[in-house]
């Protein structure tokens, strides 16, 4: 219980939040933006946090999702719920079947492959446009709903993407305490020690690669519904690189800096709205300046210091009753 | 046949951009194991400068020689800022540090310059020379021979000068560097402002092709790379061999495919490389620190 | 020439040099002694400015290095031939020797000929490997080119870690015999060596070192007779070095 404590509080006031505000922009709008960057840095963070595995085209699953979703209700027509779930088994077997030559890949080349993966899959939804409407995207995706209940309202569309979101950071939470999750650790910590130890690495990898490829994909299929448009510009290599950003910047390998990273990263537009043409310059310095003097991420530094504080005080209190 | 004389002309024109932005990476990661993926703004920053200079009433070799110079500034300023501040960071931190400091230089770009795109004269007039009945025009040949002139005097730097060994010297063995009295980080500020340099010529050499903007180097700079893979990461003749095929390869993808596809046939040949032979065409295998 | 006092350095947690403080005249071969982890190497590396110290002073010619630049202590004088031959490998023999005189940057190219004609009469086996990578030159060869290397840069003192380690007895009389030769034309010589009875027969004078002290000083000869050190590092033990 106390291990979830953290995350109770964080689910408390996710979901309170439109009790307090329910009209706010800032919830129906922005909240449902960053959830959907939560789950998609947290199963990002699963697979470079915990498996040390880096990734330049997270977004291509996350797009393919969407895509799925929109041309399969649209154009032929398909029950949003079947579709969905076209869009995970294709994406299951794409990352499955990419998963073992592209992980067998380490540093730079593994960085060039996931970046080139991303780019392929970004330029087929620019240029088959028969499909997928081409840079001007398709729009008119049918209603989404659950049980019979329409999802129909933007304060819907939020409680839908906040419960997903939870339920993804309860999930990737678990997992590090699971016994697979030890696996993973021990992936990331040094290779060579966990095949030692008797961690078939490879198998290991390979399903954390599809587990997270196929969170995305579900990501992007809600993404398409609820945006009720899909268009190339929102999976570029941009995007993916913003992904990377947002886990970075919270703290590798922790869920929570991965939320924390991405709330940060998708306010900043919000704030940088008043720099307008300075936003570009001032996220490419926030990345460097973050990466230079604070490695390990916001999160965990902060943590750190939290704890060096706490362990300070507790011995500080030690001294006096001794 | 003449349509395979002209893919060859456009092939070796685009690839020889890439192979110099490629031996731009490799030697900045030869001489520090950092992929620099600001490259590619290099080469924006180099074309843009100079074509504003033009604009502002320089000769046209002045700009084009200030517009280099400016580049280099950049490239020192990135490792004296960037890269020398984060010692001991992993590859991922590199990575990221790299790529904040290209969408840096980029929105910096975007302040100045805007998003126009604009182009700068060819060097020597635009009538183009047939042969057969492939064309090529004289920005092409420009483009070659500055490609072949700046491969040979890099390859001239490393194998034949002390500055160029000792550079060299600090990515084989950086104790013994430090031993006989190289300045490590010296060395590397060298190699950046080499790199920088490089850049910038292959952007000033392209311009009058391709037209420029604040964000063209993101693709360039992406392309530089995957040839650099191509060749093997880290060689410096494989980074040129890689530049040429890439930019043949993908001539000849797009010219009997889809132009539209241009850019993914160039990825889905280095997916495939690395699938395959995942060191590259010339490189020696990257292996695992226990 | 060189003055060490209460030199204190630390790797991370571990403190591996307490107070040591040794002085080198100029034109003496000073050997230090100890066991393997006694701080040797570390002592070298201070010296030479790869790692600084915590506290204390290093003072070469009258002028305080510590904190200065490995690349400026080399340009002042002091060469350093490290342990384990760490040549670049992939270059070729010349290309190491004229990497070794790289901080000489007012040398002439004709000195820095006869400068590599002076290492290639010491050690004939490297002219006749000139332009072979170093990677592929034996052990031996290998530390015969870290010796040359450093002598490139002209120093006035040399510092050798452990030149003997690993190599045929015929070697090891190859290298001692350069060392003397290097220090009657004018050299000083800072000495590591693990072959403490070869280390004493050519030294002036001799410090040991053990677990980060010093513990013994003198001269070379006084302490080839000291019972501790003959039963420390000349006896048995000695015996079980040098045979590895």
């Amino acid at each position: 219980m106390k291990r979830l404590a953290g995350y109770y509080c964080f689910a408390i006031a996710t979901l309170m939040l439109p009790l307090l505000f329910p009209d706010s922009y800032y919830v129906t709008v922005v909240g449902v933006t960053v959830c959907t960057n939560i789950v998609l840095a947290v199963s990002l963070n699963l697979l470079m946090g915990y498996a040390g595995q880096i990734s330049l085209g997270h977004a291509a699953f996350f797009g393919l999702g969407a895509y799925s979703s929109a041309v399969l209700t649209i154009k032929y027509g398909m029950n949003p719920w079947l579709a969905m779930t076209a869009g995970v088994i294709a994406v299951t077997v794409l990352s499955y079947v990419l998963s073992r030559p592209i992980l067998r890949l380490k540093g730079h080349y593994l960085a060039m492959a996931t970046l080139g993966l991303g780019i392929i899959v970004h330029i087929f939804f620019v240029q088959a446009d028969q499909f997928t409407g081409g840079p001007d995207g398709i729009s008119g995706l049918p209603v989404l709903s659950i049980l019979g209940y329409p999802i129909d309202s933007d304060l819907k569309w939020y409680w839908t993407f906040a419960i997903f979101m939870l339920a993804s950071v309860l999930f990737s939470l678990n997992i590090a305490h699971s016994r697979s999750g030890r696996a993973l650790a021990a992936v990331h910590g040094s290779e060579i020690a966990a095949q030692m130890l008797g961690v078939d690495t490879a198998k290991v990898k390979s399903h954390v690669f599809v587990f997270s490829a196929v969170l995305a994909c579900i990501t992007g299929s809600l993404f398409a519904h609820q945006q009720d448009f899909v268009s190339p510009e929102s999976f570029s290599f941009f995007f993916s690189i913003e992904l990377v950003t947002m886990v970075v910047l919270g703290g590798l390998g922790s869920t929570f800096g991965a939320v924390i990273g991405a709330i940060l990263l998708s306010l900043l537009p919000e704030v940088l709205l008043v720099f307008e043409d300075f936003e570009v310059m001032i996220f490419g310095a926030i990345l460097m300046v973050i990466m230079i003097f604070l490695p390990q991420g916001l999160f965990v530094a902060m943590e750190e210091t939290f704890f060096r504080l706490l362990k300070r005080k507790s011995q500080g209190s030690a001294d006096v009753t001794s | 046949m003449d349509q395979l004389l002209q893919f060859l002309i456009s092939g070796l024109t685009v690839g020889s951009i890439y192979a110099l932005v490629a031996l731009g990476f490799s030697i900045i990661y030869n001489a520090s194991d950092v992929v620099n993926f600001a490259q590619g703004e290099f080469v924006m920053i180099g074309a843009m400068s100079a074509i504003f200079l033009l604009k502002g009433g320089l000769p046209y070799p002045l700009a084009a020689l200030c517009g280099i110079s400016i580049t280099v500034l950049v490239g020192l300023a990135l490792d004296k800022l960037a890269i020398e501040p984060a010692k001991n960071a992993t590859v991922v931190t590199t990575i990221i540090i790299t790529i904040g400091a290209s969408i840096f230089l980029r929105g910096v770009a975007l302040l100045i310059w805007g998003k126009e795109i604009y182009g700068l004269p060819p060097f020597t007039g635009d009538k183009p020379i047939t042969i057969g009945t492939a064309t090529i025009l004289p920005q092409n040949i420009w483009v070659m021979v500055g490609t072949a002139a700046a491969v040979l005097a890099v390859k001239y730097f490393f194998d034949k000068t002390i500055m160029g060994k000792a550079i060299m010297a600090c990515s084989f063995n950086k104790k013994a560097a430090f031993l006989v009295g190289i300045n490590v980080k010296q060395m590397l500020l060298i190699s950046y402002g080499l790199s920088a340099a490089l850049g910038a010529s292959a952007g000033i050499l392209i311009a009058p092709i391709t037209f420029m903007s604040y964000g063209s180097g993101v693709m360039l700079g992406l392309k530089g790379f995957c040839a650099a893979i191509l060749g093997g990461m880290g060689s410096s003749m494989g980074a040129v061999v890689g530049g040429l095929l890439l930019g043949l390869i993908e001539t000849v993808g797009a010219g009997f495919i889809s132009s539209g596809y241009k850019d993914a046939i160039a990825f889905f040949v280095i997916m495939l490389v690395l699938f395959i032979r995942p060191s590259g065409i010339l490189g020696k295998a990257e292996s695992d620190r226990v | 020439m060189l003055h060490v006092k209460n030199l204190n350095t630390r790797y991370g947690p571990i403190h591996v040099l307490k107070n040591v403080s040794l002085h080198v005249n100029q034109g003496e071969i000073v050997s230090i002694i100890g066991a393997n982890g006694a701080g040797k190497t570390t002592l070298l590396v201070s010296i030479s400015g790869l790692i600084t110290p915590v506290s204390g002073e290093i003072i070469f010619e009258g002028q305080r290095i510590n904190g200065i630049s490995p690349a400026k202590i080399v340009s002042l004088g002091i060469a350093h031939a490290p342990e384990g031959r760490q040549v670049f490998s992939p270059l070729t023999v010349m290309e190491n020797l004229r990497l070794g005189a790289f901080a000489r940057k007012k040398a002439s190219e004709q000195e820095i000929e006869d400068d590599i004609g002076e290492v290639f009469s010491l050690f004939p086996r490297l002219r006749e490997r000139q332009d072979q990578t170093a990677g592929t030159l034996s052990g031996g060869e290998q530390q015969m080119l870290a010796i040359g290397r450093a002598m490139m840069a002209k120093p006035r003192l040399l510092m050798l870690d452990e030149p003997s380690l690993g190599l045929a007895p015929k070697l090891v009389e190859v290298i001692i015999k350069t060392v003397v030769d290097l220090n009657s034309k004018g050299t000083t010589i800072l000495l590591v060596e693990q072959n403490a009875r070869k280390a004493l027969e050519i030294s002036h004078r001799a410090y040991v070192l053990e677990t980060g002290r010093i513990t013994i000083q003198g001269p070379a000869s006084e302490l080839a007779e000291d019972s501790e050190i003959r039963r420390a590092y000349l006896g048995k033990d000695y015996r079980d070095i040098s045979e590895r």
